[in-house]
């Protein structure tokens, strides 16, 4: 299943974290970010629930990057 | 519209105002030097704060080094500098508090342009009108099922693909294909969405949902392009990765290094504290921030752009693989022909008998009622075609033509067969009509059993298709080739007339797949131009696949890289062209970047400028490689 997200974030570069730190989430099977249209496209892995895998994602994120935001 | 700040750009640019306020005023104060240091520290963390948290943060969760570790680094090194020995607490204050300018203009420019493109692709409808029993309702389009009736109101935009089933208006199609000729529709003629209803109100019966429409599909693929990387791209990420950890090293070195020699060979004094503030000068100077923003800034640019002009690439890779390309390689009908048949020429067996008017007007009485291409063009051939003659007992017969009565007469329209069948004694091909004009297909007529004489109906070059074969050879395509299905004549005469010396024709589709193979041989790129029709193996299987007219095909559109909006041939050199200017940018700004900050790394390394300048230095390279990029907009005279 895919899914595309809004997402805030401030640079370029912290968007390319955000990707990485997204790929490494449990249950995605591709992330990817798009700075300039400030969307994030997350294939999921089969069988796993959005809603559970999301606030993951959203944490990880902020790991790597305090000031981002999902909108999910 | 104009863009203004966000709110969180708002209160940046207070905490800048008000840091560089105190700053000022810091300036002409002069205290005991702790006293002085608790005073600059208000303006610094006033403007500070964030980037020393977001380092502290990124160094808990072990990050690598980033732009707000470097900051903070640099900063608080300058600020122990001059605690133990300069007393010149502005310098720090002063770099972080044009850093965050930097940062402030980089998120106003990159907001701008977002701005810019989102407007270029205002193609997304907000709304469908669908009638009720209380009249008309504003609904989200996405619940509108196939086969509702919509209504569009004049200045709205269609939201939905489907069908006029009542009323006339001219639709502006222009930011979906670039082309400014409106389009009239009626009854019946199919309209699809994102086009703007620009007079008269339409009804319309949907054929597709909302997600499968065309200004959905359309979006989706721009919107998307830009996570299809191109090279230069990954470049940027790869050079990233290896570019800091370079220059984290080399300011180190820079730190320790001379002071050491310094001591140990020279046996001078170490004047650690200078070479340490060099080193904090090169950390400042060495984020890569013009490079990272400006070059996906550039691709998204050039997509954008490209898109208002009718054409879209589905990724910056493919806009990258667009620049490279040496070989064209077209499908005749449909890209450089109409793919509509017109009567060229009208040989008459006996003009004393029934000269070339009368042939056409028997022949397009005959095929009144036909909806095949041929009726079709013999129909327009002949202008007068509903005049008051008589058309009686018309027979179709599979495989050979039409027969019919015209005022009392019986006209049979057909092929040679048919001549046969009829007992018309037509003559052999070859002598009656010399080479050039075999290039179509030859309808004989019969009149009351007698061969009358034959037309000679082929597809018409499309009116720019000649110079879009100079402009393609202009934009740098050195070698042009055309596939057809059709016979060496007809395809020899276009070719001729274009101007293209590689001709290969009775191909069948999967004889055009294995053509391409051929000609994809490592120097340069191959592009192939379709119309999308049963061609999209080879779409797919080219270096660069264009779909050309492909609006509302979807397999050509899954299949292309690139998706001409319209059918003007014209595009495809433009599209070249685009991808060039787009590419030329993307390097301008790479070197430009890299150029000015390792020029900066020496001259820093070397003592030539301090962190001041060194600061300036950065936010001036990037405000220019940014509005350098945003020139990859200014598409209209590409």
């Amino acid at each position: 299943m895919k899914k595309t997200y809004k997402i805030d974030v401030d640079c370029a570069n912290c968007a390319n974290k955000m990707e990485v730190a997204a790929n490494k989430t449990e249950g995605v099977k591709e992330a990817t970010v798009n700075f300039m249209a400030l969307k994030m496209k997350v294939e999921f892995e089969e069988g796993a629930d959005p809603q559970d895998v999301m606030p993951n994602v959203l944490k990880n994120c902020k790991k790597v990057e305090d000031d981002c935001e999902i909108f999910f | 519209m104009k863009y203004s700040f966000n709110k969180k750009q708002k209160n940046n640019l207070i905490r800048i105002i008000i840091a560089a306020a105190l700053l000022v005023c810091l300036h002409f104060v002069h205290l005991h030097n702790g006293i002085m240091f608790l005073c600059y520290m208000v303006p610094y963390l006033i403007v500070g704060y964030d980037i020393l948290k977001k380092a502290w943060k990124g160094m808990i969760n072990r990050q690598p080094l980033d732009e707000n570790l470097l900051m903070a680094i640099a900063t608080v090194g300058a600020i122990a500098l001059a605690l133990y020995k300069t007393g010149d607490f502005t310098e720090a204050v002063a770099v972080m508090l044009f850093y965050q300018v930097g940062e402030l203009f980089q998120s106003y420019a990159v907001g701008r342009s977002r701005r810019n493109i989102g407007e270029l692709m205002d193609i997304r409808p907000d709304y469908a009108n669908i009638e009720t029993d209380d009249g008309i309702e504003k609904v989200d389009p996405d619940e509108v099922e196939i086969g509702t009736i919509i209504v569009v109101q004049p200045g709205e935009k269609v939201p939905i693909d489907g069908v006029v089933c009542e009323g006339k208006a001219s639709l502006d199609t222009s930011a979906l294909t670039g082309e400014s000729v409106p389009r009239s529709v009626r009854e019946g003629d199919e309209v699809i969405s994102g086009c703007i209803n620009t007079n008269g109100v339409l009804r319309i019966r949907t054929t597709r949902e909302f997600d499968e429409s065309t200004a959905s599909k359309i979006l989706d693929l721009v919107e998307n392009a830009s996570s299809r990387k191109s090279r230069s791209e990954n470049f940027i990420s790869r050079f990233a990765r290896v570019y800091t950890p370079i220059v984290v090293i080399s300011a180190v070195l820079l730190a320790i290094a001379p002071p050491l020699i310094r001591m140990t060979l020279l046996a001078t004094a170490p004047e650690w504290g200078q070479w340490i503030y060099r080193a904090l000068t090169f950390l400042v100077i060495s984020c890569p921030c013009a490079l990272v923003i400006s070059i996906p800034l550039s691709f998204f640019a050039g997509i954008g752009g490209a898109s208002r002009e009718g054409i879209l690439v589905k990724g910056s890779n493919y806009l990258e693989g667009l620049s490279k390309i040496k070989t064209v390689v077209m499908d005749k009908t449909g890209t450089l022909t109409k793919g509509v048949f017109r009567v060229t020429r009208v040989f008459p067996a006996d003009v004393n008998r029934f000269d070339e008017a009368e042939i056409l007007h028997m022949a397009a009485h005959a095929e009144r009622h036909s909806s095949h291409p041929i009726a079709q063009a013999l129909r327009e051939a002949f202008e007068n075609e509903t005049d008051g003659c008589q058309v009686d007992n018309v027979e179709e017969i599979a495989g050979h033509g039409i027969r019919a009565q015209v005022d009392g007469r019986t006209v049979c329209v057909g092929n040679r067969r048919m001549m046969d069948a009829v007992g018309a004694k037509a003559p052999e091909p070859a002598e009656s009509l010399p080479e050039t004009d075999m290039s179509g297909t030859v309808i004989y007529v019969a009149i009351d059993g007698q061969y009358a004489g034959c037309i000679v109906i082929s597809d018409i070059i499309k009116e720019t298709s000649p110079e879009a074969v100079r402009k393609m050879r202009e934009a740098g395509v050195s070698r042009l080739v055309m596939l057809t299905g059709d016979n060496q004549a007809a395809a020899g005469a276009v070719a001729a007339e274009l101007g293209i010396q590689e001709v290969c024709s009775e191909l069948l589709p999967a004889d055009k797949v294995s053509k391409v193979e051929e000609l994809i041989d490592g120097k340069g790129r191959v592009a192939f131009v379709g119309d999308g029709i049963n061609d999209a193996p080879v779409l797919s299987r080219a270096d660069i696949g264009i779909a050309m007219g492909a609006l509302g095909s979807d397999a050509a559109i899954e299949a292309a890289d690139v998706v001409l909006m319209d059918d003007d041939p014209l595009k495809i050199a433009k599209a070249i062209r685009l991808s060039r200017k787009c590419m030329r940018i993307v390097h301008e700004n790479i070197w430009f970047a890299i150029g000015i900050k390792v020029l900066c790394l020496i001259l820093c390394a070397i003592g030539a400028v301090g962190m001041w300048a060194a600061i300036f230095a950065d936010v001036g390279v990037m405000v220019l490689a940014v509005l350098n990029a945003m020139r990859t907009l200014l598409v209209r005279n590409v």
